[in-house]
């Protein structure tokens, strides 16, 4: 009895196969262009990066912009969520990929996450450049909620409610990615910036600024998303190998630092006879 | 703007659901583990743990079975397609599994609609209570979403484990409660006006509203219910040739994009 052979469909990706072999590859084209006769010559990363999600070459500025975006967002640093998910991995001497895993399950979130960035685009499609529509959405961002795996979303897309004032880092980022754009997100961002964290109480968090140039770079909600996990796993990665290295006995550990409000109390442990523990 | 809640809780977490005393014991929801739970079955420990309430035996058979007769062991159903993959290439055990467990959050099967089922199902009956017909209410919900998650099902016209489960909440005595029976007359319902048959997710979600699971709990206690399927799918794949898991030539990937360019 002979099987249907399924199929793989794609609008990205094409592949010739060698003649004495047709599971290995002898041409691969992304988005029409030869990736190992061409791209790989002449084809910066972003170049590329840009190309597989968006299916064009981007231009110079767009390129620039990722790579600056890219760089950015590179290491968020051991105090941040993802980063300590991944350093938890390394410590206890786990997989790589596991590092990595617990990085990316932990950056998905929506407090600096990037399910966050994912509400933020669809309030760029939504609001686009108009201020009043911003305040209202920030303020509301779970209008329209319905049942979901994700939970509402508990302050203003890509602000930082247990902010005060706009961190210098955000704020350099801003100005950075800002200049790289004109007339864009980033830089009506930029001139509104005050108002909307006045409107809020609480200021700007890299991952405002990060929904900002990836709709600038015409990302969707769903690319965005995927390019701010990818893009965040650098930091996470050296800090987990880092971790691994220094050993346990400097990583914290929080045991002296949890108080239980409804401990019952020690039940002893039972006697083995002839077993001393 | 404050950092009030991170300055409190920087260097304290006060809390009631557990504590591990290392050379000691260890405390779960107020109970000494080894002392006091000791001699639960890891299942009702899962949900104690999750919903920190304790079930009847009848619920624990039918929330037991529920993910019995999930632990399908078919590579070309995705959590276990992935644990396959995984295996044939060799990659760890725990990768294999945790990856399947992972896109086991989908949309258009798995915990998304799993969740919106029972949502559904508590709010149906929130509206029936409060003297809705059950008509409207239907009409209404598919004229919003467009769906009523658990009726209907990708891939089959027919749920294979619906008439053992229903045997099986015969048997349990829990075929009385509300949610269930409106689940059933829902069923009869977009029967007759769509045409639309049930899956499981509705008798199971409507069974578990009658026990009255949040669906938060309900989210957390299926999450690893699919393992069971998947393990059997990475050792198949683990033990036959390297990459020898359904290969793709290369006139399989079908492309249908821009043709060739220059750079």
């Amino acid at each position: 009895m002979s099987h249907k052979r399924q199929v793989y469909h794609t609008n990205i990706w094409e592949e010739e196969a060698e003649a004495d072999n047709p599971f290995a590859t002898k041409t691969a084209y992304c988005h029409g262009y030869d990736v190992y006769g061409e791209i790989l010559q002449k084809a910066s990363w972003f170049e590329y990066l840009y190309l597989m999600f968006k299916g064009e070459r981007p231009t110079a500025d767009q390129a620039v912009l990722l790579e600056r975006l890219a760089i950015a967002l590179a290491n968020p640093g051991p105090k941040e969520a993802s980063v300590r998910a991944a350093m938890n991995g390394g410590v206890g001497g786990s997989t790589h990929a596991s590092s990595l895993m617990a990085a990316l399950a932990v950056g998905a979130g929506q407090y600096g996450g990037s399910h966050e960035v994912f509400i933020a685009l669809q309030m760029w499609n939504k609001c686009q450049f108009n201020l009043d529509k911003w305040k209202y959405c920030l303020t509301n961002p779970n209008e329209g909620h319905r049942e979901d795996i994700w939970l509402p979303i508990e302050h203003g897309p890509g602000f930082d409610p247990n902010g005060v004032s706009c961190p210098t880092v955000v704020l350099q980022t801003l100005k950075t990615l800002e200049a790289l754009k004109t007339a864009g997100a980033l830089s009506w961002l930029s001139e509104n910036r005050e108002s909307l964290e006045s409107h809020l109480g609480y200021p700007l968090a890299m991952s405002g600024i990060a929904a900002a140039a990836l709709y600038d770079l015409e990302m969707n909600d769903h690319e965005a998303t995927m390019l701010y996990l990818m893009l965040r796993l650098p930091g996470a990665a050296v800090h987990a190998i880092e971790q691994r290295g220094m050993g346990w006995k400097k990583f914290p550990f929080y045991a002296d630092n949890i108080e239980l409000k409804n401990d019952p109390g020690p039940m002893g442990v039972p006697h083995i006879e002839g077993v001393e523990l | 703007m404050s950092t009030q809640s991170l300055l409190e809780s920087e260097d304290l977490l006060t809390t009631e659901m557990g504590k591990a005393f290392l050379c000691e014991r260890a405390v779960m929801r107020g109970k000494d583990i080894h002392n006091e739970l000791g001699g639960m079955d890891w299942f009702r420990m899962n949900l104690f743990s999750i919903t920190g309430r304790k079930f009847s035996d009848e619920q624990i058979q039918l929330l037991n079975y529920s993910w019995v007769a999930t632990s399908y062991p078919d590579p070309s159903i995705w959590p276990n397609h992935v644990a396959a993959l995984a295996g044939s290439v060799r990659t760890t055990v725990s990768l294999s599994m945790i990856a399947g467990m992972a896109i086991s959050e989908a949309s258009i099967y798995g915990r998304r609609p799993e969740r919106r089922a029972l949502d559904f199902f508590y709010r149906a009956k929130g509206r029936v209570d409060c003297g809705e017909k059950l008509q409207d209410i239907v009409e209404s919900e598919l004229e919003t979403h467009g769906v009523i998650y658990g009726y209907g099902r990708p891939l089959a016209k027919i749920d294979e484990r619906i008439p053992h489960t229903l045997k099986l909440v015969s048997e349990l005595g829990l075929d009385n409660g509300k949610h269930f029976k409106l689940a059933l007359e829902i069923y009869e319902l977009l029967k007759q006006t769509r045409g639309l048959s049930m899956n499981i997710a509705a008798v199971n979600t409507s069974l578990v509203a009658d026990m009255g699971l949040t669906v938060e709990e309900y989210q957390q206690f299926l999450t690893p219910c699919f393992i069971t399927g998947m393990a059997p799918c990475y050792i198949d794949a683990r033990d036959k040739p390297e990459g020898g898991f359904f290969p793709v030539r290369c006139e399989s990937i079908e492309y249908r994009g821009t043709p060739k360019r220059k750079w």
